[in-house]
């Protein structure tokens, strides 16, 4: 850390001060621990991002709980599974772009751009606010899955090791094309339909309501494919589901590196399309 | 903007007037850094605002116009949090008190009124030792009461640690309270600058004396009052009716400069 001699002269007769920069590292936590207080002090949009997926599983749930998919797969663990990626969409995606709208439009980007931060804090402390949402709404989707449905947690470490990288491939994903998305909105207010809307439809073409995937249309299935939801929540099944259970999958296998392969890409596309979308400043601002 | 030639000295505190649209916003969003500007040269504390280093803003202090961010966090984590940007902050309690926010200290930002909110852009503005602070529209939506608060803490900001301020405002009456200088700026040029006092000409310029004579307001524009009021006086024989001597006020020369009609 490099410490610097204050040059004010306010108080001549004493030593000069010694002080120091506040390094990157700290500025990073310091965002973050703003951005999780701001978060978690929002209760009705803590409340709607958690129970949504809870909601969605149990009402759905109730319809596919006597259902047996092929390999004799109860169909209320396919949703539980695919679910988890909803999850994440909705934390990291529908979230992120709206949070960011959001600081775009109350002042909290250009305040920031006139204070000494380095701009890699602003968006750590978005990555944590979204890692942690993330696993917590996983931790929750699964407790559900489990105690509804008997979702089963794998015991082995290949298993979650699997789970980890499609996770970390998933979140990062998201939360890129969430900052991308987040200039689209004119405002907060325009942020809501114009998010939520496409996730919706992406949800439903990912197969993640309506479960197995293979009962859409292969348009819709073609459309999904195209998406990393999809594919993410192809590999949450693949962890919680018997190896019996890939039959259920459209390629009638897990396709692990090309769940890879797509999520890596639009991890790619995403950065690419935050790195020349991003706009410190909101439209009035010029 | 157009050719706006502009110094500020250390330790003044300088106002920029001018009416919607003149281009007052725009200029101290260049001086500001967050705007790029055409062509001509900028220096603000020695560094182009366009390529200057992050550092550079150790010494820059900013109140923005229309924030409502932070809303969920209180006063003195907000200015905690600001504090940590500045390698030598000035304590955050301190501050507080300095913006007379210190019972509020706990509560959530989104519970204050309009002025006490503005007060939190203060602090937070003040809270890294700027050399140099950036005040646009500070007291636009204040009553008069928390007016003359607001203008009591930035003369003390200028008095007691040499703060460079630049201001800008629609009240005139702000600008010849606060400002050691004023700038008038028009369709983004720069009309005058002067003393609030010598503004445009003003403590030279003819002033009205006006009576009432045979039921009459009468008024005479002269270079001399003294000499006017002592004739009327000898022609009356004792007092003048309804006697006014009147200069022209920072507004009525503001009023001229920009061009509008009394």
């Amino acid at each position: 850390m490099t410490t610097l001699t204050s040059l004010t002269d306010e108080s001549p007769a004493t030593a000069p001060r010694v002080v120091r920069e506040p390094s990157v590292w700290r500025l990073c936590l310091s965002r973050a621990g703003v951005e999780l207080r701001q978060f978690f002090r929002e209760r009705t949009a803590v409340i709607f991002t958690f129970a949504l997926p809870v909601v969605l599983l149990i009402l759905l749930g109730s319809i596919f709980d006597k259902q047996f998919a092929a390999g004799g797969i109860p169909s209320s663990q396919l949703l539980a599974a695919g679910m988890i990626a909803g999850g994440i969409g909705s934390t990291c995606f529908v979230n992120l772009a709206t949070s960011i709208t959001s600081d775009r439009e109350d002042g909290t980007l250009k305040r920031l751009r006139g204070q000494p931060m380095p701009p890699i804090a602003y968006f750590a402390g978005k990555v944590i606010l979204v890692l942690v949402t993330a696993f917590a709404e996983v931790a929750i989707v699964l407790a559900v899955g489990a105690i509804f449905y008997d979702l089963p947690l794998p015991t082995d470490a290949g298993h979650w090791v699997t789970f980890s990288w499609i996770f970390l491939l998933g979140v990062t994903g998201c939360a890129l094309l969430g900052t991308a998305m987040s200039s689209v909105p004119r405002s907060v207010r325009g942020a809501a339909p114009i998010v939520n809307l496409p996730f919706l439809v992406l949800q439903f073409v990912s197969g993640i309501f309506i479960v197995p995937i293979t009962t859409l249309p292969q348009v819709l299935q073609q459309i999904g494919a195209v998406f990393p939801l999809k594919w993410m929540a192809q590999g949450f099944r693949s962890v919680f589901l018997p190896a019996s259970a890939a039959v259920t999958e459209p390629a009638g296998a897990w396709e692990h590196g090309r769940i890879a392969l797509v999520l890596a890409a639009w991890c790619l596309g995403g950065l690419i399309l935050c790195l020349t979308t991003f706009r410190w400043q909101g439209r009035k601002d010029g | 903007m157009d050719g706006l030639d502009l110094d500020i000295a250390d330790g003044e505190i300088f106002a920029l007037l001018g009416p919607n649209g003149a281009g007052k916003t725009t200029t101290v969003e260049i001086l500001e850094g967050f705007r790029r500007r055409d062509a001509g040269d900028v220096r603000v504390l020695g560094e182009d605002p366009q390529r200057a280093p992050r550092r550079w803003r150790y010494g820059i202090g900013l109140v923005l116009q229309n924030a409502s961010d932070m809303a969920d966090m209180t006063v003195v984590e907000t200015v905690r949090h600001f504090a940590g940007y500045y390698p030598d902050p000035r304590p955050v309690d301190e501050v507080i008190e300095l913006v007379g926010l210190t019972d509020k200290a706990g509560k959530k930002v989104r519970t204050l009124s309009g002025g006490q909110r503005r007060r939190v852009d203060v602090a937070i503005g003040v809270v890294g030792r700027p050399r140099l602070l950036f005040l646009d529209e500070p007291t636009t939506g204040f009553d008069p009461e928390a007016r003359r608060q607001f203008w009591a803490l930035i003369r003390r900001l200028s008095e007691e640690d040499g703060t460079t301020i630049l201001l800008t405002t629609h009240y005139l009456d702000e600008a010849e309270a606060l400002a050691h200088r004023v700038g008038v700026i028009s369709a983004g040029r720069i009309l005058a600058v002067d003393t609030p006092a010598d503004l445009g000409g003003r403590s030279s310029s003819e002033a009205t004396v006006g009576w009432i004579e045979h039921g009459e307001t009468r008024r005479l524009r002269t270079g001399d009052p003294t000499a006017a009021t002592l004739q009327l006086a000898a022609r009356f024989d004792g007092p003048i009716p309804g006697l006014t001597v009147t200069r022209p006020s920072l507004e009525d020369v503001y009023l001229d400069l920009i061009g509008s009609p009394r």
